[in-house]
């Protein structure tokens, strides 16, 4: 769907993007995450055909980003923002025309649109009317009403309430369903896990790690296990298959260890070590989240 | 293509729908009218007193009289009173004023007019003229000089322009040709900031409200520029032409009702002597590409800052040409219309606007004409190619305080 190649974006003081090389494939829920100021925006407006970048290409399915692209593409930046003293209806109309969309198509869509998210009666109020998660759900109608292929949301859930970013979510994913490619940037890690297939990662201009969050998960997976047991606290000699992490005891002897088996071990020699001492209850592989991953990766370079 | 017509379209309807806009449509003209008929009516009025004045004289030179001549609202009396008995009577009554003629009445300040109110500029006159032609009267009559021969010699010579041309004489107006002149350079005027404004401030509330960055992902922004500047264009020459319609209604059926005064009539005489549908033209001309010119700067101001207070340091060096020209316009230049100073000014772009309509009712050469048009043509090209690129940079730059540095430096930016 979108290959970026060896982006370079330089602006007078700074230096936005250096090299950054992206995969997007269709149908893909596609996370750009980055701590602020990383160049996620940048990248984007490049996508965007708002900025040109010094060097590289994106290329759209294959060819050349140009602007017959345009129509195919439905954004929604960071900074919300809508004409305050036009009507809404009007207005989501007139953004979908510049996406290539007749007035009656408009109309018809939006409609489906304005009763799907309960909205029928905001047809002729002004913008500067609405509160500003109205607003933000007008937007966000007004970005895939021309029924893009590829949806790029700039952090698309900051500004609502959790009722509102759980429907919003929704309609990511049905959109998503339907065939439309989603990319966005967030730095909102629980909503990676639960939304992408893929992310990259991109910190100080550079793109530091990519890939489907599965894989990156798994990559980093590192033994680390959780043991819930009963039964009076355990000492270890040092014969043990493992090493144990941190220790934690809880009321009614109940323990909880964290432990980093030992090469050539596996969770099976742990239980049978473990077995004949207490009564386990729970033990759990620990992969790291995307979040620690995250401020892991962001820590290392610095 | 399809998408600037659509940009045109919005920016178009929105402000023509708006309340105010048709509400000035109506009461710009009715203004002008109510504005016209309080000047009549004040410059009829200020040479006649409101109310009856009584003057009393106090001559102690004997000259006077006897031959003050009464006048409407304005009586005098003669009186052997002295100036304290008068006084007591000044006192009670408002309108009753005493002068004061000395014996030596012809030395400076001599003559003393007082009243309890300050004693008004219309009734000074008055008796400044009346005693001066009854002094003048005493003098000749002293020197053996018949004052019926004098008068009957006095000349009252005016004269009437008369322009040659080709196909005939005409009369002209000089006072309609100033007239027209000043009225078009200051409607110029106007125009030229109020459309370039409201592109302005077209372009800060597209950057303050973020809606900026929706609109470019889907059209350049140039379009989006050229569409907001055509769009509040044609706003203008709605405005414009509602106002010619309606004045020329409005102006038909006066002209109905007043034809028995005449006054009307011969105004109407006198715009004749005008080649109107020409001046009409070149208003048309001048308005649409001065607004050009200007507005593509207005965007780019727009684009530098992030709220209209911040303009001011932008707008100065914009606006002080056109200050300039109009400042030089309705003080000196409508007086001599053919000087280098106003032939240079209405070939300049930057002024031209201004400048040649003040000239137009004076029928400027047509080389000029067309060299000046053709020059403003290239300068709204101009101004429009380096708005164009600075504002493509600045209504993206949030926060950042724009100097003249940054500007040229939008300015070379690539894409």
């Amino acid at each position: 769907m979108l290959s970026i190649r060896n982006i370079v974006k330089q602006y007078a003081g700074h230096r936005a993007l250096s090299d950054v090389s992206l995969e997007v494939k269709s149908g893909q829920v596609f996370g750009l995450l980055g701590p602020n100021g990383a160049g996620k925006t940048s990248l984007i407006r490049i996508i965007n055909q708002i900025t040109a970048p010094d060097s590289g290409e994106v290329l759209f399915d294959g060819e050349k980003l140009n602007q017959s692209h345009i129509n195919r593409i439905g954004y929604l930046p960071e900074e919300r923002g809508l004409y305050k003293k036009m009507e809404i209806g009007e207005q989501m109309i007139y953004l979908a025309r510049l996406k290539g969309l007749s007035r009656d198509e408009a109309v018809r869509r939006l409609k489906i649109w304005f009763e799907r998210l309960g909205m029928e009666t905001w047809w002729k109020k002004k913008i500067e009317e609405l509160s500003k998660g109205m607003q933000q759900k007008a937007q966000f109608v007004a970005t895939v009403l021309h029924e893009p292929d590829l949806i790029i949301l700039d952090e698309p859930f900051s500004g609502f309430d959790p009722v509102n970013a759980e429907i919003i979510k929704d309609e990511i994913l049905a959109l998503n369903k339907k065939g439309a490619t989603i990319l966005f940037s967030t730095h909102r890690m629980e909503s990676v896990e639960e939304l992408c297939d893929s992310i990259a990662l991109i910190h100080k201009s550079h793109k530091i790690l990519d890939g489907t969050v599965k894989s990156i998960r798994n990559s980093y997976r590192n033994a680390t296990y959780l043991v819930e047991y009963n039964g009076t606290a355990l000492t270890f000699d040092g014969k043990q298959p493992f090493e144990v992490v941190e220790a934690k005891e809880g009321s009614d002897n109940d323990n909880t260890i964290k432990i980093k088996i030992a090469e050539n071990s596996t969770s099976n020699d742990v239980l049978q070590y473990l077995l004949p001492k207490v009564h386990i209850n729970m033990l759990q592989e620990v992969i790291p989240s995307m979040n620690e991953i995250f401020i892991e990766q962001v820590n290392l370079i610095r | 293509m399809n998408k600037v017509l659509l940009i045109i379209q919005r920016e178009y309807l929105t402000r023509v729908r708006k309340k105010s806009f048709i509400v000035m449509i109506f009461v710009v003209p009715l203004l002008i009218l109510a504005m016209g008929a309080v000047i009549a009516l004040v410059a009829k009025d200020s040479n006649e007193l409101g109310e009856k004045q009584v003057v009393k004289v106090i001559d102690e030179s004997g000259q006077f009289a006897g031959k003050f001549k009464n006048q409407r609202n304005l009586e005098f009396e003669y009186t052997k009173q002295s100036y304290a008995e008068v006084k007591a009577e000044l006192l009670k009554n408002e309108n009753i004023s005493a002068l004061q003629i000395p014996a030596d009445y012809t030395k400076n300040d001599a003559v003393k007019i007082s009243s309890k109110k300050k004693p008004g500029i219309t009734i000074i006159e008055k008796v400044e003229a009346e005693m001066n032609n009854i002094a003048m009267n005493n003098g000749m009559l002293k020197n053996h000089i018949d004052t019926a021969i004098l008068r009957s010699i006095k000349s009252n010579i005016s004269l009437s322009p008369v322009e040659i041309t080709e196909t005939g004489d005409k009369k002209t107006s000089l006072g309609a040709n100033i007239g027209v002149g000043i009225a078009c350079a200051i409607l110029i005027y106007l125009a030229l900031f109020i459309y370039g404004a409201q592109v302005m401030r077209g372009v800060i509330e597209e950057k303050t409200s973020r809606i900026i960055e929706v609109i470019i992902s889907s059209v350049k922004p140039f379009q989006l520029m050229l569409g907001k500047i055509i769009g509040v264009g044609l706003v203008g020459l709605t405005q414009f032409s509602a106002w010619i319609i309606l004045s020329v209604i409005s102006t038909k059926i006066l002209g109905h009702s007043l034809s028995s005064s005449g006054g009307m009539m011969s105004a109407l005489a006198v715009l004749q002597t005008i080649p109107v549908g020409k001046v009409l033209f070149c208003f048309i001309f001048y308005f649409l590409a001065g607004y050009l010119l200007y507005s593509a700067l207005f965007a780019a101001v727009g684009s530098a800052v992030d709220s209209e207070t911040e303009t001011q340091q932008f707008m100065f060096p914009i606006t002080l040409p056109l200050l300039f020209t109009y400042m030089l316009s309705v003080t000196i230049l409508f007086r001599a219309p053919d000087s280098p100073l106003a032939v240079w000014l209405s070939i300049i772009p930057f002024t031209s606007p201004v400048a040649m309509m003040l000239r137009m009712p004076f029928g400027p050469p047509d080389w000029q004409i067309y060299l000046s048009m053709a020059l403003l043509v290239l300068g709204f090209l101009f101004t429009t190619y380096i708005a164009a690129r600075i504002y493509r940079v600045g209504i993206l730059m949030y926060g950042k305080k724009a100097s003249y540095k940054e500007l040229v430096k939008w300015f070379f930016y690539k894409e």
